[in-house]
């Protein structure tokens, strides 16, 4: 989330000075569209009256007092958007904290430790990696008659950590290996000192950046799984409301204020982390950011 | 030859692994399928311990013997093929049911994907080459498509093209009135104009994934050294864009092609979901709906089988391909 990608940020920033992005353009509209749904599902759902709440008034268009119009049973669409967007956003706190953990301990942890535990933790992610995710995690789920959201966000975190754990091996093989590494061993630093202190804070910005996926892809894994019906019972979030719109035949009845507002809020999170993952990369990997002119006109030779 | 048998090892224990996980996911689970089965029955009528017993010969979930037995006649059965009976389309073995539900999805899917991936591919070679160009300014735009929901683009889609202007058809995988299944022209005709909606979300979606990363490969290479060696000795910038640069830049998106076969498996779920297309999505979710354990762990092996198998020969193109990867290991 951009909360914690902040605050990562923010800590590291006294020890190197270039992990802070600059602010640009993209991260700017990143953050702000990013902020405003997170300010949306933080108060939204203190402001909304009861989503649940039925009225005789089915699939009425936008307007005469309610934002968004209402459901086949004449439910808030606004209000089950707030209550909705809060229960994604937890979701995605929730799998991307998990994510963390996970993949640091495999990916860092056992590349930093060498030889035969990175051999089995590789071997353990590249399986993990292969083994296709949402269709485990609807056999798995559809064992389990009564979802609380903290299983569905377990299940998914579960599923999701190797992709990432792989990233952060190979860069901690290629700091490990970095001589201002080496120096510290032989001056006899502590091993857990050379993690935190030497190899971690060069880490923060790639772990940010997979944090911010892993956010995007349990947003993403959650409403598909919603959507089929296999989510958490008796819950929020954007994939049941797409769940409910397509079963009401929303799309039949053209209802586009029923179905269209839920997806719009998953594309529009979506795109704004991967607008602030850009930054990120940017000082990843400095080759990114954008070329002077005079770079671009060497290569705009006609090819 | 020590890559290839390295690559092998790899992918039998990767296999191994999926199959005892598809062993142990049934019974570490919280709900035991006979009793999931019985507590739906019993909102119906009341249910008689012969039942129970009927429901457990069904399912072969034979409690008496121990979970090591079970898990040999499990391995046994599944070198005989034999993947029990399917409880949803009863009495055909799952086996058979996988059998009619595979090529749909493998032809959908995988046109879809190599389509996608050859058009991200050829983008991303644009954009990275001048940066700042109008292709290079698309990304955004593909970005945002990318973190749009698979199904939902697809009812966007459905709802625009299918209902308010009926470009194309709402559901189905061919025309079940006028056509009979065949290696007849009306039929592919059919099979075409059905799978073109489908197709045309998973491309929209996943289009922007390989063609920012070949976009990021592109800059990347193309601060290299050999670039600027390729460049002095005056070669003609088409070839040093395909032959030197665009040719490096391509290989983490192939093996990234492989990683992401499992998410496009999953997305197809969906897709196939939302187009009530007859592929082994639908299977999947037909046998949660009616508690087809058989028929569930059957297509979760098979996806992973597929995936693995697909992972496999990529991992083994990219030796040809790549020699480095050849001599590192």
């Amino acid at each position: 989330m951009t909360a914690t990608t902040e605050g990562a940020v923010a800590v590291a920033a006294p020890i190197r000075r270039r992990t802070l992005p600059p602010m640009t353009v993209k991260l700017a509209v990143g953050l702000g569209i990013a902020g405003l749904i997170i300010l949306f599902g933080v108060i939204g759902p203190l402001l909304v009256g009861d989503p649940s709440a039925v009225r005789d008034i089915g699939l009425t268009a936008p307007g005469n007092g309610f934002l968004l119009g209402t459901t086949q049973s004449g439910q808030d669409v606004f209000a089950q958007l707030a209550y909705a967007t809060r229960g994604s956003l937890i979701i995605g706190v929730v799998v991307g904290a998990i994510t963390l953990l996970l993949s640091s301990f495999f990916g860092i942890v056992g590349a930093f430790v060498g030889g035969w535990t990175d051999e089995a933790f590789s071997l353990f992610t590249n399986i993990m990696l292969v083994i296709p995710g949402l269709p485990l995690v609807i056999v798995i789920s559809s064992y389990v008659p009564n979802k609380s959201i903290w299983l569905v966000a377990a299940v998914l975190a579960i599923t999701s950590w190797a992709g990432s754990a792989r990233v952060l091996r190979g860069f901690t093989l290629s700091v490990r290996s970095r001589d201002y590494v080496l120096a510290a061993r032989i001056g006899g630093e502590k091993r857990w000192r050379i993690l935190l202190v030497e190899i971690l804070p060069n880490l923060i910005p790639l772990l940010a950046s997979q944090v911010v996926f892993a956010v995007i892809f349990a947003i993403l894994g959650e409403a598909g799984l919603s959507f089929l019906g296999l989510g958490a019972s008796g819950s929020f979030t954007w994939g049941t409301m797409l769940f409910y719109a397509q079963n009401g035949l929303a799309l039949r009845l053209g209802a586009w204020w029923w179905f269209a507002p839920p997806g719009l809020a998953i594309a529009l999170f979506g795109a704004a982390l991967s607008l602030i993952n850009f930054s990120i990369d940017e000082i990843i990997n400095p080759k990114l950011r954008s070329q002077t002119r005079a770079e671009r006109n060497k290569w705009s030779v006609k090819a | 030859m020590r890559y290839l048998l390295r690559k092998l090892a790899f992918y039998v224990v990767a296999l191994w692994a999926a199959l005892t996980l598809n062993f142990l996911v049934p019974r570490l689970m919280p709900g035991n399928p006979v009793d999931l089965m019985l507590s739906k029955l019993a909102t119906k009528g009341p249910v008689t311990p012969t039942t129970r017993n009927a429901i457990e010969a069904l399912l072969g979930t034979d409690t008496h013997s121990s979970l090591w037995s079970q898990y040999w006649t499990y391995l046994h059965h599944l070198v005989t093929g034999d993947l029990g009976t399917s409880i949803a389309y009863f009495p055909a073995p799952v086996s058979q049911v996988i059998g009619q539900t595979l090529p749909w999805t493998v032809g959908l899917i995988g046109l879809a994907t190599l389509i996608s991936f050859a058009i991200g591919i050829l983008l991303g070679r644009a954009a990275g080459w001048r940066r700042g160009s109008w292709v290079d300014n698309l990304i955004p735009v593909t970005t945002m498509l990318q973190s749009v929901p698979y199904f939902w683009l697809a009812l966007l889609l459905l709802f625009l093209l299918g209902s308010t202007w009926p470009v194309f058809p709402l559901s189905g995988g061919y025309d079940v009135y006028s056509v009979t299944p065949g290696w007849s022209l009306p039929f592919a005709q059919s099979v075409l104009y059905h799978g073109a909606l489908p197709a045309l979300t998973i491309v929209i979606s996943s289009v922007g994934g390989w063609m920012l990363g070949m976009r990021n490969m592109m800059v990347s290479t193309m601060s290299e050294d050999f670039v600027v060696t390729a460049e002095a000795k005056g070669l003609t910038p088409g070839r040093i864009r395909s032959r030197y640069v665009a040719r490096n830049a391509v290989l983490p998106s192939i093996s990234g092609f492989a990683i992401s076969l499992g998410f496009v498996v999953a997305g197809s779920i969906v897709t196939e979901a939302v187009f009530s297309y007859p592929g082994i999505g639908s299977a999947l979710l037909l046998a949660v709906g009616n508690n087809d354990y058989a028929l569930m762990q059957g297509v979760f092996l098979i996806i992973t089988l597929a995936v693995l198998g697909a992972n496999l020969l990529v991992d083994l193109l990219y030796g040809v391909i790549d020699p480095r990867t050849r001599a590192r290991s």
